[in-house]
């Protein structure tokens, strides 16, 4: 032990309000989930009875279905397409309508989502007026309009890394022989895949927990997660809802957990 | 007749390559041949052409007209991907994802050679650059020397016809790139292959090729063998690029069996150079000295040519020393001498002295 105390730093202090600023909130969220009260705020003993009742809930359960579904198509769907985007904003320096392809790229980046929604919405109804499709609104019309905006993300992420790609490495494929579709397979995907990867989660996120363009262009039996949950907190909020979150944290915790210890592992395996 | 005219193996025509949103082509109107078997510099500044030329060979770039013969073969149109042409590369290229065995087989793949005979081939690479034992490690676990000796040993995987190195020691320390110099050039003369390489150092150029091309602002100025260009250059350029040069701003006074008599600007008495061809009296030229080839004595002798000069500043460098000689109206000329003897007696700054060469030994540059 030493001898003497030292004073605890302010920087401490601050940094002790910075974690509780940051998790306070999620920790008491958890903690409420356990509650045996049907009161959010009122703590009446611990109980799992919460998580019992929301796997009975239907209606969440099909909304989470639903909302995970989306979210995976548009990821994929996003991905491809932006990707296409990034390397053309990369690549080709010189076409024209450049700088309008610029501007609507990363328009989605910069509008206001309920300017975005309304939009899609009106699209949707004309189309359907113009050429009966897509009939009526639900996961289909929603999809499209995901997509529609996380494929500008896909794009600047996919853009910024091929930006710092070295060219030589195509060249020097090309040079030894591969054409140019095996060169994108076998050298360009390989390098740039860790942009794709933070690409689809960057959109399985956005689409997942999106509420404004959802509201504007879902329909009848189509109401994701988001949407469910808002509407259930207007008539107040149910412990299980605190339930379903501690279920999305641990999933999130776990996921983030996985990817360290896969990174920590190729990180050793790196220096060995 | 040399090797070149006997059985041009790669003809480059009159080729020019002007890049979009430029006003002087980067490449103008360069012919030049290379022989089988040669080991042939494209030497100058950053900006000078070489690389591009290069990549116009490697199929990278297309030239605007011109055309480009490998073996006979007008490859002008060919992609890379159907050249029988590999390069090395400035920064090597290795691909980060991929072992060293990988890169090393990449080209062998796409060929589509068995895996069987594959690995014979890159263990047999691998070993000729001493790198057997490292097949399994990825580029990022290599130090610089050994990722460029994988480079090389890519390059060469395929047998090319002929192979193109963009400035393949620039990226290695001083005393490694001197080794791999000797490495390289052995190679060469073993593998029998014809080597085209690109560099803007010229100690690089004349240790390694055969004959070396100096181009300046997208245009060749000089080809020859390293000893004919050094010697003899042509152009002001070429004399002050390669190597050192001291050079006087002179007038022809008359012409006689390859040596011009001359009158340089500032001094007094005439000068006598070199010069092959017939000089017309009167014509503008310049006496182009290489430092090495002025000796410096206390009395004057009976050379060709005489300069009376004060020692300004002297450079010892331990094998050499280099003189900066103040001469009449405030010029001065580089003179460099062999420290041959230990504790020899070295001229002091400010010592008063006699600067002689020989006819023979300067040359006249008409512009």
């Amino acid at each position: 032990m030493s001898a003497h105390k030292r004073p605890i730093s302010p920087l401490y202090v601050m940094l002790a309000f910075g974690y509780a600023f940051l998790y306070a909130p999620i920790v008491l969220l958890v903690f409420y989930s356990f509650n045996e009260s049907r009161l959010v705020t009122v703590w009446a003993g611990f109980s799992t009875k919460w998580y019992g009742e929301l796997f009975r809930n239907e209606q969440i359960l099909n909304a989470a279905w639903l909302s995970l579904r989306i979210a995976v198509v548009n990821a994929t769907f996003a991905t491809i397409l932006g990707t296409l985007a990034g390397f053309v904003i990369a690549r080709y320096k010189r076409f024209p309508t450049r700088t309008a392809f610029l501007g609507l790229m990363s328009a989605p980046l910069v509008m206001p989502e309920v300017v975005m929604g309304l939009s899609l919405l009106l699209l949707f109804v004309a189309l359907e007026t113009a050429i009966g499709w897509p009939a009526g609104r639900g996961a289909v019309t929603v999809t499209i309009a995901h997509i529609t905006f996380c494929l500008a993300f896909v794009a600047v992420i996919v853009q910024a890394k091929l930006a710092s790609f070295d060219r030589s490495l195509e060249e020097a494929a090309m040079d030894l022989g591969a054409r140019p579709w095996k060169v994108f397979c076998v050298i360009t995907l390989p390098l740039i895949a860790p942009a794709l990867a933070a690409g689809w989660l960057l959109s399985f996120t956005l689409s997942f927990d999106d509420l404004i363009v959802t509201s504007f262009t879902s329909g009848p039996g189509a109401s994701t997660l988001p949407m469910v949950i808002y509407s259930s907190v207007r008539l107040g909020v149910s412990p299980q809802i605190n339930a379903l979150a501690t279920i999305m944290i641990s999933v999130v915790a776990l996921f983030v957990a996985v990817s360290g210890w896969l990174l920590y592992r190729q990180d050793k395996a790196k220096r060995a | 007749m040399s090797p070149a005219a006997a059985s041009p193996f790669l003809r480059i025509e009159n080729v020019t390559k002007r890049y979009e949103g430029t006003d002087a082509p980067a490449v103008a109107n360069v012919s030049l041949d290379v022989g089988r078997g040669e080991f042939f510099s494209l030497l100058g500044a950053s900006g000078s052409g070489k690389s591009t030329l290069l990549r116009i060979l490697a199929g990278f770039e297309t030239p605007d007209s011109g055309h480009v013969f490998i073996d006979g073969r007008d490859v002008t149109d060919l992609p890379p991907y159907e050249r029988p042409v590999n390069m090395m590369f400035q920064s090597y290229a290795l691909f980060p994802h991929m072992s060293v065995a990988d890169n090393v087989g990449f080209g062998l793949k796409q060929d589509g050679m068995p895996k069987a005979q594959r690995t014979k081939r890159i263990e047999d690479l691998l070993d000729m650059v001493h790198l057997g034992s490292k097949a399994k490690r990825k580029p990022h676990q290599l130090s610089g020397g050994e990722r460029q000796r994988v480079a090389l040993a890519r390059a060469l995987a395929k047998h090319p016809k002929l192979l193109l190195l963009d400035e393949p020691l620039g990226a290695l320390d001083r005393k490694l790139r001197e080794s791999t110099q000797f490495e390289l050039k052995a190679l060469q003369a073993r593998l029998g292959i014809t080597f085209v390489m690109v560099t803007h150092d010229q100690d690089e150029a004349m240790t390694l090729s055969s004959r070396l091309a100096v181009m300046d602002h997208g245009r060749v100025l000089q080809i020859g063998a390293p000893n004919e260009v050094y010697e003899s250059p042509t152009s002001r350029h070429v004399a002050e690029f390669l190597g050192a040069a001291n050079l006087l701003d002179a007038a022809v006074t008359g012409w006689a069996s390859g040596i011009a008599t001359l009158a340089c600007d500032g001094f007094d008495g005439s000068f006598k150079a070199t010069a092959p061809s017939p000089l017309s009296a009167g014509t503008r030229v310049a006496i182009a000295v290489r430092p090495e080839k002025i000796r410096l004595c206390g009395a004057a002798d009976d050379a060709d040519n005489k300069l009376h000069g004060q020692v300004k500043d002297v450079a010892y460098i331990g094998d050499v020393s280099t003189y900066n000689m103040w001469l009449a109206g405030a010029r001065s000329l580089r003179v460099q001498t062999t420290n041959s003897k230990r504790g020899g007696a070295m001229p002091a700054s400010g010592e008063e002295l006699w600067l002689s060469w020989d006819a023979a030994d300067a040359v006249v540059i008409s512009e």
